[in-house]
């Protein structure tokens, strides 16, 4: 594998091979009800208990469309600054299974809500466009449950017909850490938008991904093969690595690949076909008869566009130009919508450079060892704020801070009461800290000897021994200065 | 009062409301001719137990401003009644029972009817003679050897031989005015979107609408009005101004100008439909309408448009019914074993010959030639009408090309009992309201229907029309009720 630069190659003999993918994410919708029935959404609830007569296709039942979900997939599509179809269509995806009621799926197959947009990723070597083929709003389908009865498959309609977005990438994407930072992206926009909340646990972001290889330079695709329902980052990446390689091992030896929907085992680590272009549906799309082709007015859509928040990529903007945090630091504050608020709230009364470092480092540290999210944070960002200016106004060392952080950090207490309460205030009287130094030197004459005689390094001896004896309050740099004269 | 049967919808309603007759009374009547009427095969499910009971609680506490006071009425068992069996005319539904009811007969029952059965019809309403029925061919009260028409056939067998004051049935391609032009009796299929979809068992999506069934014009109004609401359940019920289409019902139709459109001559049509549209066009100058000879130029792509439209939602429609969630289930190896053996027992030779046209039009490779032509001959057809109600107010055609046929005479001819369907089809491919009113009969005295379309949500109209000609024409049903032992 090439280390030139990111980029991703795969190397045999003297060939080298170039990755392509493509994902086709399924992105649930938040919305209390579902995409053509009133039932409710709730992840988790007992089976079969949110399910309508129309969800579980009942004789002469109807769908009508979800106006708010609508909404939320024509919000997506300005987050993702695509073009918004005024007239899209519902199609029927018809195939039979035991969790999919109706005998079809309705989705959009010629006549998408949304068209092409972009997204920007932000690599180690720069930006890096990936284009959007389109957005599509389709039901989900039930679920059937295998392994509750050795004989039986259980069906649990709850998600029947929940709504999804289908957001169908170009074939841009050319490595395991691009389709990373693609999902990242998408699950942060959608975020910041309220579109989805980009659950992967629960299935709330799942993908298809299509691979293929081709020699480097070349400007033909390879053959594709599709890796069905991949639910996680990881898996997505260890699922492309295995395929490109196998891929790249047919055509080294010869042989050609064959156009098929595989899956991945993520026990063995490996994509296993799951059935040939032959044998692959026939969905026998067509316009659902039921519904009425979808048209949304200019209005409706310029009323949408004015609830977009900023987006991850305007705010990292803002946060260069106008706090001047470097593009690491920014793209780390704008990642997810709630860390961006917390910093927000934090610099409202603080010191943004401080507060930057404290979020990214300390805090971040500390939750991940907590396995919290930023939302589940002990520290409010108020009182994060506290200890910023605490720092800031020299009231505690930076040393000191990271106690108090401890301590805050076992429930959001206010650090100022920490610090009067365990008596941590930082010792800037000079009388005092003069009192101390000289007991200090007084202590350790034979090295205050050696100090004078040129064995300079020993400041730091002493340095320390102030500290100590301070119980790390003593204001540092105020020891630096009052011993430098008394040595 | 002896023959409450023989009555009008209008006259029952009437003495109900002046309380010569009380539901109990009227319900009983039409309760025991329909018991006494079992060979004609008309009920698929009877619910004369509930249906006494609650025209004694009307009568212990009537609604007299109702339209349908206490009226018993029964309906096609295409339309789901809540705790009633409702099986479309197939085995596959033959054990279902909704917890729902449908907008249609909720309306009804709004209005103070009484359900008092689930009529026959051809399975999933697809046939012209209610001979695909899983519950058994119904027999014409003209001739006992006589289908009554379908797929509606139960419902006009039913009106006709006077064991429902009136009733409703549905129109994918003519379901309902085909069976009134074999019965003798009036037939309304509504503009689409005018009555609500929900809960009726879906045949044609695009084409199905609900609509009355009645002994004469004015009954097949007061019907109309009440059913047809405009319904949010419903994805395509339009939301426009319906008349109280009774109320405002007239015979002055002077000046109307009535199309006659060329195209409607087939080749090999009768010499006694010729005369029966011939006569309907006197009538309707006597009735003070002018004549217009137009052309409809894609009426003969109408048949083959239709049945590729029509199977092709229906394949689609039809998937739900796999035995996973309700109804028959055949038990299977494994879950596709289960499919073939339940879909294959659970529906009949016409249903699967319609689902595997369906299926097949809708291919990979066959969509472009079949379906997506069929849906542009459509908009032509559609285009041909618009063009026509430019000139015209109305058209006048016949309802069928022959007089009913005999039980038997075409289960094995598919093609030929499809053209039964060539004069209404055109009319639900373009979303029209079409009335079928009896006109005369043929030389065997079996009865012979006229058709009025009219523009989109006209429904006013065609009535007018028809009420006027149906005064003209005087039609009396010779009915001897041969099957009352």
């Amino acid at each position: 594998m090439s280390k030139n630069k990111s980029e991703y190659l795969i190397n045999r003999h003297d060939n080298q091979y170039e990755v392509v993918i493509g994902l086709e994410v399924h992105a649930q919708v938040t919305s209390h009800s579902k995409l053509f029935s009133t039932s409710a959404t709730k992840f988790g609830a007992e089976p079969n208990t949110q399910v309508s007569l129309v969800d579980a296709a009942f004789p002469g039942m109807l769908p009508v469309i979800n106006e708010y979900c609508v909404k939320q997939a024509i919000k997506t599509g300005i987050g993702l600054k695509a073009k918004i179809n005024k007239r899209s269509v519902f199609d029927r995806k018809n195939y039979f299974y035991a969790d999919l009621p109706q005998g079809y799926q309705i989705s959009q197959f010629k006549d998408p809500i949304v068209g092409e947009g972009k997204v920007i990723l932000d690599m180690p070597d720069g930006q890096k466009e990936v284009g959007i083929e389109r957005l599509h709003l389709e039901q989900d389908a039930g679920k059937s449950i295998h392994d509750l009865d050795p004989k039986n498959t259980f069906v649990d309609l709850n998600r029947s017909g929940v709504a999804l977005m289908e957001i169908v990438s170009k074939p841009d994407l050319r490595s395991p850490d691009e389709v990373n930072a693609y999902i990242k992206k998408l699950r942060s926009i959608m975020r910041y938008l309220g579109t989805c909340d980009g659950n992967m646990q629960e299935g709330s972001l799942r993908a298809d991904v299509n691979v293929s290889v081709r020699k480097k330079g070349s400007k033909e695709f390879g053959t594709r093969c599709e890796i069905k329902n991949v639910n996680s980052i990881k898996f997505m990446q260890m699922a492309i690595e295995y395929e490109a390689n196998r891929q790249v091992d047919l055509i080294e030896d010869g042989q050609t690949i064959d156009q098929e929907t595989r899956l991945f085992d993520t026990k063995k680590n490996e994509t296993r076909s799951m059935r040939s272009k032959e044998d692959s549906h026939d969905y026998r799309y067509f316009p659902d008869p039921d519904l009425l082709p979808l048209e949304v007015s200019d209005d409706f859509i310029e009323n949408l566009k004015s609830e977009i928040p900023e987006l991850p990529d305007e705010k990292k903007k803002r946060f260069i130009e106008k706090f001047k945090l470097s593009p690491y630091e920014a793209n780390i504050l704008v990642s997810d919508i709630e860390t961006s608020n917390y910093f927000e709230n934090v610099i409202k009364k603080s010191d943004v450079k401080l507060a930057t470092n404290w979020i990214i480092g300390e805090l971040f540290a500390a939750l991940n060892e907590k396995n919290l999210e930023i939302t589940e944070s002990p520290i409010s960002a108020g009182n994060l704020s506290k200890l910023i200016n605490l720092i800031k106004d020299g009231t505690i060392s930076g040393k000191i801070a990271k106690t108090v952080f401890e301590q805050m950090m076992e429930g959001d207490k206010d650090p100022k009461k920490i610090v009067e309460e365990k008596g941590l205030k930082q010792e800037s009287d000079p009388k005092a800290l003069e009192a101390l130094i000289d007991k200090v030197i007084d202590d350790n004459r034979d090295k205050a000897t050696e100090y004078k005689s040129g064995k300079v390094k020993l400041f730091g001896f002493f340095v320390g021994q102030v500290m100590k004896v301070s119980g790390g309050k003593a204001n540092p740099q105020l020891v630096n200065e009052i011993l430098k004269k008394k040595l | 009062m002896s023959d409450v049967t023989k009555q009008t919808l209008s006259e029952l309603v009437e003495n109900i409301k002046s309380k010569k007759l009380s539901s109990s009374e009227v319900t009983k009547a039409f309760i025991e001719r329909s018991q006494k009427s079992k060979e004609l095969n008309t009920y698929i499910t009877e619910d004369y137990e509930n249906a006494l009971g609650k025209a004694k609680k009307f009568d212990e506490k009537p609604n007299l401003n109702q339209k349908l006071p206490g009226i018993p009425m029964a309906v096609k068992d295409l339309f789901c009644t809540k705790d009633l069996r409702t099986t479309a005319g197939s085995k596959i539904l033959n054990n279902f029972i909704p917890t729902y009811e449908s907008t249609v007969t909720q309306n009804i029952w709004n209005e103070g009817a009484i359900l008092i059965g689930k009529l026959n019809c051809d399975e999933f309403a697809m046939g012209s003679s209610n001979e695909t029925s899983f519950f058994g061919n119904v027999q014409n009260p003209i001739d006992k050897n006589l289908v009554p028409g379908g797929s509606s056939g139960g419902s006009s067998s039913a009106v006709a031989a006077q064991l429902t004051p009136i009733t409703i049935g549905t129109d994918t391609g003519g379901s309902i005015r085909q069976p009134a032009s074999f019965t003798g009796t009036v037939g309304l299929k509504p503009t689409y979107g005018s009555c609500s979809r929900y809960g009726i068992v879906a045949f044609a999506s695009s084409l199905d609408q609900a609509g009355p069934m009645a002994q004469n014009v004015k009954d097949c109004a007061l019907l109309q009005e009440v059913i047809s609401t405009y319904d949010e359940k419903d994805s395509t019920s339009i939301d426009f101004k319906r008349n109280e289409y009774s109320k405002e019902l007239t015979k002055d139709i002077k000046g109307k100008k009535i199309g006659i459109p060329k195209e409607y001559r087939v080749d090999g049509m009768p010499k006694e439909i010729e005369n029966l549209w011939k006569k309907g066009i006197e009538y309707a100058k006597d009735c003070g309408a002018e004549i217009i000879d137009i052309s409809l130029p894609h009426t003969n792509y109408a048949l083959p448009t239709y049945y590729i439209v029509a199977p092709a939602e229906a394949s689609s429609n039809l998937a739900r019914y796999d035995g996973v969630k309700y109804g028959f289930r055949a038990e299977g190896e494994n879950l596709i074993d289960m499919y073939e053996k339940t879909r294959s027992e659970g529906f009949g030779a016409e249903v699967q010959r319609r689902i595997m046209i369906g299926t097949y039009v809708l291919s990979s490779g066959y969509y472009d030639a079949y379906y997506l032509k069929a849906q542009k001959v459509r908009k032509l057809i559609k285009n041909d009408f618009d063009d026509v109600f430019k000139k015209v107010d109305a058209i006048l055609t016949p309802s069928t090309p022959s007089s009913a046929f005999k039980i038997g005479e075409k289960t094995n001819d598919p093609v030929s009992m499809y053209l039964n369907d060539i004069f209404t089809v055109p009319v639900n491919l373009a979303g029209l309201p079409g009335i079928s009113i009896p006109a005369g009969h043929d030389a065997k005295g079996y009865p012979l229907g006229l058709q009025i379309i009219g523009k989109a949500f006209d429904e006013q109209n065609i009535l007018n029309i028809a009420y006027a000609m149906e005064e003209k024409i005087n039609f009396k049903n010779n009915i001897t009720d041969w099957w009352i032992k």
